[in-house]
């Protein structure tokens, strides 16, 4: 059925649909109105058989989740931000635990200073964590991949992140189609978890594993991503036979046929991105956008493969390594046989800064003209930076760094772009 | 032949021996039948204060709840002694996922059960005094207030012993740790500080709280069991002599524990909804000396010259809890 609402609503409604069984409830922004969306529908009765829990701390959330999941319940919470570092230990010991626990992140900036705007250091940062990540493009596919998420994760006993970014997607009204009950019904299968707390059967879960088995365990969580990558494609081709859409699968190539230049992006940056890439077109070049879907596990031969024509690669990245520069195109100089050199990391949106088709295009003309640097900070106000650090030179107590950097700026409000 | 009954009794208390009462009323440890939810095998110091309560404590439940049990357990000695791979001494479907959080994961196993429509299954969550008092606190409370059907067991060892010996927020004052050492004008642990748990759990007004030792343990498994009869939080905590952080015997750690009993160290008490309703009377009150001199966590109390100050406020501590707890029969009766 089509609707008019806002992302936040379609992924609670879509969650809803998955029939969840225990859901931990913490706000921070923006995920909030995703679990308050849910907590509405168990407390009027809406979606029955569900236990909705206001927990004291994200850390708590997982750690509830961790609970229902191992005593066979489907689990799921949101989280974004500070909230995703806060329960970062939980976050590991689900993967290790093998729980399918289905976590929202609604992405956000992690401070100092204090943002919460959009880019995607908080999911990035759990980028080896043990779960699976994907990353949502439009409201539509959001919801489409919280359907999809329960079914690989139950499928392999692994949690799974879906990551929407903050704001932009979450607070979006969009046209969405969402799906019947019976539908995600007839695609869902119950949850079998292959391990269980039940006291006709006790198992210990959790036990000390020493050297002697230690590898072993870590290698098996390896093995079973590296199995997600040859069941993804197959699920969202059913999706597609059930649903009749394209949403999910490792990776969304667009006019990369015949492309010297691949931009490569994940997330709702990518509407412009191709939009900018049908400018560049029209011009003549030959461009085109590789969408990465599934981040973890990281589809390596298929990122490859798409990028197997390509002369030049442009990776922008709403995350920053500090100290290194980009952490996707990190990843990406490990699946492109055509040399470091034509890899190029362009820290974009970072906190929010929106990324504008102008910005894009003049970044990307740079890039087929061979004058784009291997690192690239979209839009930066170097004037500012040149400022700040001169500060810094002359006095040794400069002060607080961002507030200073405010004060430089005087009053503005808050800049778009 | 399918039951022998155990002659079971504890030389040294007023307690009467189970071989003095009905097989009905003997203490579940003495029925052959009990669980061993802790089995032998573990991998705890000889003398551990924390195995006999968690051994009495699981195997009550258990029989409480007529074997529809779910443990989940902090990090520490417990869990660590209790499972290493591959081995388990679990008898019950076990859960250990983080030092912190096994309130909360207690509580996402509740929530399961209650989904399921199997409430008949109950839930623990059990660990030491850091895990509880210190970095598991926040979990732990939230539990609390929601009132979550869980019922929470700290075996207060006074330090965290897993790591060797370290300051937690339930250490004595005056106590020798790893990080509150036996030196300078106020050796050990400072006075003033550290947290009153039970009274902290009274606080959020849940429906039962109760403390025990381990030198007692009919009165231990019958806390447990009552325990049971509630629905909602309920906590336990539990008085665990360490003869290796504390520095005794081995063979002395129900005598430590009835000694910190009977000197008012630690009361011994039930409250429900927020009120104390019972407390375990002393029965030949002593000075606290008699509770502090046989551990070596206490030796420079004692040393050359005595720090008698320090001893003292030891005993205003004790005669505080005597005082708030009524812990002395003052009707005469016993003296």
């Amino acid at each position: 059925m089509l609707k008019q609402i806002e992302g936040s609503h379609a992924v609670a409604e879509a969650v809803a649909l998955c029939r969840p069984e225990v859901i931990c409830a913490y706000p921070i922004s923006p995920q909030t109105h995703i679990v308050e969306g849910l907590g509405e529908m168990v407390k009027s009765g809406a979606l029955a058989k569900c236990e909705f829990i206001n927990v004291e701390s994200e850390f708590a959330a997982m750690s509830v989740a961790i609970g229902a999941s191992a005593a066979g319940a489907r689990a799921y919470t949101a989280t974004a931000s500070q909230g995703l570092l806060f329960m970062a230990e939980a976050v590991f010991n689900a993967s290790g635990l093998g729980l399918p626990i289905v976590m929202t992140v609604a992405n956000r900036a992690i401070g100092a200073p204090i943002n919460i705007w959009n880019d995607h250091t908080d999911a990035l940062s759990q980028r080896d964590c043990g779960w699976i990540q994907l990353f949502a493009e439009n409201n539509q596919e959001a919801l489409d991949l919280h359907i999809q998420a329960f079914r690989l994760g139950e499928e392999l006993s692994l949690p799974v992140m879906v990551c929407m970014d903050g704001f932009i997607l979450t607070h979006a009204y969009e046209r969405v189609d969402m799906p019947t009950q019976e539908q995600v019904d007839a695609y869902l299968p119950i949850f079998e978890p292959r391990q269980v707390l039940d006291p006709s059967e006790p198992v210990s879960i959790g036990a000390m594993v020493g050297p002697e088995a230690f590898m072993e365990v870590r290698y098996l969580a390896h093995a079973k991503q590296m199995k997600a990558l040859e069941l993804i494609p197959g699920w969202a081709d059913e999706f597609r036979a059930a649903f009749g859409r394209d949403s999910g699968g490792l990776l969304h190539r667009y006019r990369t046929e015949d492309a010297d230049t691949v931009v490569v992006a994940l997330g709702s940056v990518l509407g412009t991105v191709k939009d900018t890439v049908d400018e560049l077109r029209r011009d003549g070049q030959k461009i085109g956008v590789l969408g990465v879907t599934c981040f973890r596990p990281w589809p390596l031969a298929a990122v490859r493969e798409a990028l197997a024509g390509a002369k030049r690669v442009v990776v922008i990245e709403k995350s920053l390594a500090v100290g290194l520069g980009g952490i996707v195109s990190s990843n990406v100089y490990n699946s492109y046989a055509g040399g470091a050199d034509a890899v190029h990391a362009v820290i974009a949106g970072l906190g929010g800064r929106a990324i504008t088709r102008a910005s894009l295009a003049r970044m990307l003309r740079d890039a087929v003209a061979g004058r784009l640097e291997p690192l690239t900070f979209l839009d930066l106000d170097q004037p500012l930076v040149e400022r700040a650090l001169a500060r810094e030179r002359e006095q040794r107590r400069s002060g607080p760094l961002a507030e200073a950097i405010l004060r430089d700026l005087g009053v503005v409000a808050a800049r778009p772009g | 032949m399918s039951f022998q009954p155990v002659k079971f009794y504890q030389t040294g208390t007023f307690t009467v021996g189970n071989r003095l009462l009905a097989p009905e009323e003997r203490s579940v440890q003495a029925n052959l039948r009990r669980t061993n939810s802790l089995n032998s095998g573990h991998r705890a110091c000889q003398g551990c204060g924390e195995a006999l309560g968690a051994r009495y404590a699981i195997d009550a439940a258990m029989e409480a709840t007529q074997r529809q049990l779910i443990a989940a357990n902090a990090t520490g000695c417990l869990e660590v002694f209790s499972t290493p791979y591959p081995e388990t001494s679990w008898q019950i479907p076990w859960i250990h996922s983080l030092f912190g959080n096994a309130a909360a994961v207690a509580t996402g196993i509740a929530a399961a059960m209650r989904v399921k429509g199997r409430e008949h299954v109950r839930v623990i969550a059990q660990g030491g005094d850091g895990g509880t008092t210190d970095i598991g606190f926040g979990c732990l409370s939230g539990m609390f207030e929601r009132n979550d059907d869980v019922l929470y067991i700290c075996y207060d060892n006074g330090a965290y012993m897993n790591t060797g010996v370290q300051r937690s927020s339930a250490t004595p004052p005056a106590a020798r740790t790893a990080t509150t050492m036996a030196v300078g004008a106020e050796p050990g642990n400072v006075f003033g500080q550290g947290k009153d748990l039970p009274a902290i759990a009274m606080a959020h007004r849940i429906p039962y709280v109760a403390t025990a030792t381990v030198a007692e343990l009919r009165d231990l498994e019958a806390k447990v069991r009552r325990a049971m009869e509630f629905r909602g939080a309920r906590y336990i905590h539990i008085f665990v002599p360490c003869p290796l952080g504390w520095g005794h015997a081995s063979d002395q750690t129900i005598r430590i524990a009835r000694l910190a009993k009977e000197t008012g160290i630690f009361p011994v008490f039930e409250a429900e909804n927020g009120e104390v309703v019972s407390a375990s009377k002393i029965r030949r009150r002593l000075p606290v000396e008699e509770y502090l001199r046989p551990q070596k966590r206490f030796a420079h109390l004692f040393g050359k010259p005595p720090r008698a100050d320090l001893i003292a406020r030891m005993q205003e501590l004790a005669d505080r809890n005597i005082r708030r707890y009524g812990l002395v029969d003052t009707s005469g009766a016993q003296r």
